[in-house]
């Protein structure tokens, strides 16, 4: 008797034990990840190198000043499109909790959601740079803007469902008309929560490098010209990652460790901003 | 009341409220056309290779530009190989961290130190992950190869799943965690006051009670790995032919796409984009799934609140 309880415990530390190897096992892979990127990143970064164009191979110096203005510009284009309609599809969804179009709608979100990013490249290409028959910013843009929107449709439905009805009812009931009462009123109440989700589909694209293989493509100069291919950090990593030279090496971890920064602080801002709205209602 | 609206003139007011009305149900249609666009333009598009091979193109295993016959055989095995491999090895570690953060470590430091960690993992782009696979895990699995006497690729199958396993890991353990924290706790309670240890309350009770919630996290994660195209495209040695083993080089559904799509033309250029349906399908079907399990179970746990 004795002995089977104690064989019992015996289990249940055991498990206990090893339920605790495995989570501190599987996030080993992340300090490693963090911890060679600052180590390689930190030793090629200087002020040159963030403000100078790459340069050929055999010559000395350059940087990646072109890749980060670009990845700045495909964010703003990626965003003209894709924050109002996002915004607005997810108005439609939270006035119009049932209905066949808001079901719809829902599951189109989850399908976008799951689709590969490399797919929505290829359809890219297809829309836009096969018929302009060039590579182009414009492109990329909106690759990466049907990559955002599911994340701003969902988080601004998820918001305006917490928003109290009463706030609603007490701007309808001073005679406030219907769309001034959701601008005015519901969507300044849910603002925070939906900009904290505009900041996460940011960060989700920043760092994507698929679908831009074929329609961003990538620039070793500066260019301003939403019709000409656009540098970005993520492709920029890539074709140095895949290079054979050594020096190049050292830039994609250089680049990494900006890229990791960017996507990581965008990340953090929006989660402050999440659990600072928590409180308010 | 009705009669009062009547009377009114169609004021600016009511102009623009039908305006804001119709913008957002365009914004909701727009929505659906994309995705139609989506599905409708792979499918036009990859038409030609569909008249040229028809169903033969899924388990013929050439892939031949040169001679303009294709076949996918080979990237399907490497999807499926690679996916399964790395969500087979991160299995443990995503319910090792479910039950750990749903049962044993609810709140404090270090629950909110993993549960931030792991956030971070799921955040960092899949272009670092194949850079550090590149540089790091690389030659670890060649010299690992060479011990065990195989070709020493360093790259290939193995190590591509290898990286989909640590990138996968997050979505199905959140998925996890949260189903885990749904369990009712009367339930676990009653299992504690018949003499049952934690450990056979986590068997017994938790589990059995968040299984299919676990099963649709590892759906998901398989979605993600079936789809994901950076690192692997990085890792996986770029061969199109049908791998002989764990270790040899392949291609993905995604990494062919990506390493070829670029410079195709032609029918080369129509096959990779039915390649594209096919891996839009696949995943399409996985999310569905994955989402509706959890859907249900929401509604269910709600209900009993309720």
């Amino acid at each position: 008797m004795e002995g089977h309880v104690r064989g019992r415990i015996i289990k249940d530390t055991i498990f206990k034990s090893l339920v605790m190897c495995l989570s501190f096992v599987a996030i080993l892979p992340l300090l490693l990840i963090l911890y060679y990127i600052t180590k390689n990143g930190i030793a090629v970064i200087n002020w040159e190198f963030l403000t100078t164009l790459p340069r050929p191979i055999g010559e000395a110096g350059g940087g990646i000043y072109n890749a980060i203005v670009g990845t700045i510009q495909l964010i703003i284009l990626s965003s003209i499109f894709s924050i109002p309609v996002g915004i607005a599809a997810g108005i439609y969804l939270s006035e119009r909790k049932e209905g066949k179009l808001s079901e719809l709608v829902r599951l189109c979100v989850v399908v976008l959601q799951g689709t590969p990013s490399i797919v929505i490249g290829i359809v890219a290409y297809l829309w836009i740079v096969a018929p302009f028959q060039s590579f182009s910013a414009l492109s990329g843009g909106i690759a990466l803007s049907i990559m955002m929107l599911p994340v701003i449709i969902k988080t601004t439905e998820e918001t305006l469902k917490l928003i109290p009805y009463h706030l609603k009812e007490a701007s309808l009931a001073l005679g406030v008309p219907y769309h001034r009462t959701i601008l005015k009123v519901v969507l300044p109440a849910g603002l925070t929560n939906i900009l904290t989700g505009i900041l996460l589909s940011v960060a989700r694209i920043t760092g994507e490098t698929a679908p831009l293989l074929f329609t961003a493509f990538g620039n070793q100069f500066m260019n301003y010209n939403i019709f000409k291919p656009i540098d970005s950090l993520p492709y920029r990593i890539f074709y140095y990652a895949m290079s054979p030279y050594p020096e190049w090496h050292t830039f994609a971890w250089g680049a990494s460790f900006i890229l990791v920064v960017m996507v990581l602080g965008l990340n953090l801002t929006a989660r402050g901003l999440a659990s600072k709205w928590k409180v308010q209602f | 009341m009705a009669a009062m609206k009547n009377d009114r003139p169609t004021s600016i007011v009511d102009k623009s409220e039908k305006r804001f009305t119709a913008c957002l149900a365009i914004s909701a249609i727009i929505i659906v056309v994309l995705l139609l666009a989506v599905f409708f333009t792979l499918l036009v598009t990859s038409i030609p290779a569909i008249k040229a091979f028809g169903i033969g193109f899924l388990y013929s295993k050439d892939w031949n530009p040169a001679l303009e016959k294709f076949g996918a055989l080979p990237f399907l095995v490497g999807t499926l190989l690679t996916s399964f491999l790395g969500l087979l090895l991160s299995i443990p570690f995503s319910i090792g961290i479910s039950v750990f953060l749903g049962e044993y470590c609810k709140e404090g430091p270090i629950s909110t130190f993993l549960r931030s960690a792991i956030e971070v993992l799921a955040g960092i782009p899949s272009v670092i992950y194949g850079l550090w696979g590149l540089f790091l895990l690389m030659p670890i699995i060649r010299s690992l190869e060479t011990m065990i006497g195989v070709a020493p690729h360093g790259v290939g199958i193995f190590t591509s799943a290898l990286i989909l396993a640590i990138m996968v890991i997050p979505f199905s353990a959140s998925i996890g965690r949260e189903v885990i924290t749904l369990v009712p706790s009367d339930l676990k309670e009653a299992a504690y006051s018949l003499g049952a240890t934690r450990f056979e309350v986590i068997k017994n009770v938790v589990i059995p009670y968040a299984r299919s919630g676990i099963i649709a996290g590892i759906l998901l994660a398989l979605g993600r790995a079936i789809g994901e195209t950076m690192a692997v495209t990085m890792l996986i040695g770029n061969s199109n032919f049908l791998p002989t083993s764990l270790f040899s080089p392949a291609n993905t559904m995604a990494s062919v796409i990506a390493n070829e799509f670029a410079e195709a033309t032609g029918t080369t250029a129509s096959s990779l984009i039915f390649v594209g349906l096919v891996l839009f399908l696949v995943t399409t079907l996985v999310n569905i799934v994955g989402n509706f399990i959890i859907k249900k179970i929401s509604i269910e746990s709600s209900r009993e609140v309720g």
